[in-house]
């Protein structure tokens, strides 16, 4: 467990929020041309990055906003939160 | 077997104070090349090569482990077994495992404390009532025990359970299992490293494995702490961990890394004597032979390699303990802690061949994959030997993610453990 700076509420613990897991995984622009490979990698294939990782949160107990946040999965610490749309810092 | 276990052989080294007992496996460097290589020395990754040693004839075989035999999820989880599972495919899976368990320590020739205590599975609304009636009917249709109990017999089951119809989540009967049960945890780890170490299995505790190399799509030898070891064959069985692994061959799983907890009590006299578990209000309980209360708690929702688990996850299950038995509320707790489990989408595992020639995955067994070790090594060992599934671990390849033909036992069973 860990505090979380929501970029619109401040600082909360982590159990106010819900992970929404790898950021940046683009929906795909036109589904019906996909073949199953391409699907099986949207949809299931996953980096589980041991270290830094881009990953969606939301603020479930709280503004209910969607944001990212970077964050070494080895120690949980938090290097950066931005809001959605914004470009991932250079970590 | 070189030193083989029985009462003669404690009566004979009670006489030197059992000092002179021989180590039950050894400490060997590793050698150049093997004909295959099994990474993690979990229960799975010893197991396996338990039975490529024996069932197989595949006697140049290392196993090699980062930390010491055991230390990952095999010593770290409640001890769970149970085969009650909906699905026609993991019934054959799971119940594989059970039928080796039952014979286990006969056929080690070590104690691992198998004991069908029984797991009862408990329902809470009408939802889980339907549910976990469908499920007993479709596991005795696959030959599999189990019986519907409704809340006066789950009492007179185990009578400390609060069965109050005006608690939060009461109970309105449940499942059981009578060959299900427990087993000694670490005894199934060292058990199958004595048994491989004697058919001339090389377990190499503190070498972890830090590259794969290939040759096109062959896999050609380890880049480890302990030097570069040439194989054509590598099977993975390294749970939390096995994304990392994946990523150096340059491939991704379908898998999500996540803390899961446990805690134990101060030990007290006997007053549990089955496994109940209730996955409504994420709570299950065991008894060890110490008397220690087992716990298991949930997983934390977030991808996390910290090996420790967030407080609030444990107060929410000792909530439901304390209502489901208000007897422990002055318990005190002794130890906590976490292991890294590796969950997959659909809550099945993956024991599977890869599009990398001689790389195999044996992983994704998330929160309760140790009921399945003796039946995961042995299935595993046939893939890795034939490069083919055995009939029982064909559903659970990697490519049914992109078939779509999952193996969706999330919600459609027990998941928990
Ligand atoms: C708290 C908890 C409770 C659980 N309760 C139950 C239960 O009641 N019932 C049930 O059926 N299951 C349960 N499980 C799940 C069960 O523990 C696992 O599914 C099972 O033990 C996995 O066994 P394994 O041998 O695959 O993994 P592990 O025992 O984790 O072995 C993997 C090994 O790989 C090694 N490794 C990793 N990376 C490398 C590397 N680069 N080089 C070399 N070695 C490496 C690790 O050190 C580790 O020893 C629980 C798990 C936890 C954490
Ligand atoms: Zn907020």
């Amino acid at each position: 467990m860990f505090i979380i700076n929501c970029p619109y509420c401040g600082e909360r613990d982590q159990s106010e929020f819900s992970c929404g897991g790898e950021a940046h995984i683009i929906r795909p622009k036109q589904p019906t041309e996909l073949n199953d490979d391409q699907w099986a990698e949207y949809l299931f294939m996953r980096k589980n990055i041991k270290g830094v990782q881009f990953e969606r949160w939301n603020h479930a107990h709280g503004c209910r906003k969607w944001f990212n946040l970077v964050r070494d999965t080895s120690n949980d610490k938090i290097h950066a939160v931005y809001k959605m749309g914004e470009k991932p810092p250079v970590i | 077997m070189k030193n083989k276990y029985s009462i003669f052989s404690l009566v004979k080294n009670a006489f030197s104070q059992h000092e002179n007992w021989k180590q039950a496996w050894g400490n060997p460097e590793p050698k150049k090349e093997y004909d295959a290589v099994i990474v993690g020395g979990g229960g799975h990754g010893l197991a396996t090569a338990y039975y490529l040693a024996k069932k197989h004839d595949m006697k140049n075989i290392a196993v090699l482990e980062k930390g010491w035999i055991g230390g990952g999820n095999t010593g770290r989880n409640t001890t769970i077994i149970r085969s009650n599972y909906l699905w026609d495919a993991s019934a054959g899976l799971y119940d594989h495992a059970l039928k080796i368990w039952e014979n286990l320590s006969q056929e080690l020739n070590y104690n691992i404390m198998f004991s069908q205590r029984g797991v009862m599975n408990l329902a809470h609304n009408l939802q889980d009532v339907r549910d976990l009636k469908r499920r007993t009917h479709a596991n005795r249709l696959n030959g599999i025990d189990a019986v519907w109990l409704d809340t006066k017999q789950v009492k007179e089951f185990c009578p400390i359970i609060n069965t109050s119809q005006d608690i939060r989540y009461p109970v309105l009967g449940g499942t059981l299992q009578r060959r299900a049960g427990t087993a000694r945890h670490d005894a199934v780890a060292w058990g199958y490293a004595r048994g491989a170490d004697a058919m001339g299995v090389d377990i190499i505790q503190n070498c972890e494995v830090k590259g794969i190399k290939r040759n096109g799509d062959q896999v050609e030898g380890l880049e480890t702490t302990k030097g570069f070891i040439k194989t054509k064959k590598i099977g993975v069985v390294a749970a939390g961990h096995s994304s990392v692994i994946a990523n150096m061959a340059g491939l991704k799983l379908p898998l999500e890394s996540k803390p899961l907890q446990a805690l134990v009590s101060e030990p007290v006299k006997p007053i549990i004597d089955t496994v109940v578990m209730s996955n409504a209000v994420h709570a299950y309980v065991s008894q060890s032979d110490k008397g220690e209360l087992v716990i298991g708690a949930g997983t934390d929702a977030y991808i996390s390699y910290t090996q420790r688990g967030s407080h609030d996850v444990v107060e929410g299950t000792l909530k439901a303990i304390l209502e489901l038995y208000p007897i422990f509320s002055r318990m005190k707790m002794l130890r906590q802690w976490g292991g890294i489990v590796d969950i997959c989408p659909d809550a099945s595992p993956i024991i599977s061949k890869t599009n990398i020639k001689g790389l195999y995955f044996n992983c994704g067994w998330g929160t309760g994959g140790f009921k399945a070790t003796p039946g995961s090594g042995d299935l595993f060992a046939h893939t890795i030997a034939n490069d083919e599934p055995h009939k029982l671990n064909a559903a659970f390849n990697l490519n049914r993610f992109v078939s779509g033909d999952l193996v969706d036992e999330h919600g459609a069973a027990a998941v928990a453990h």
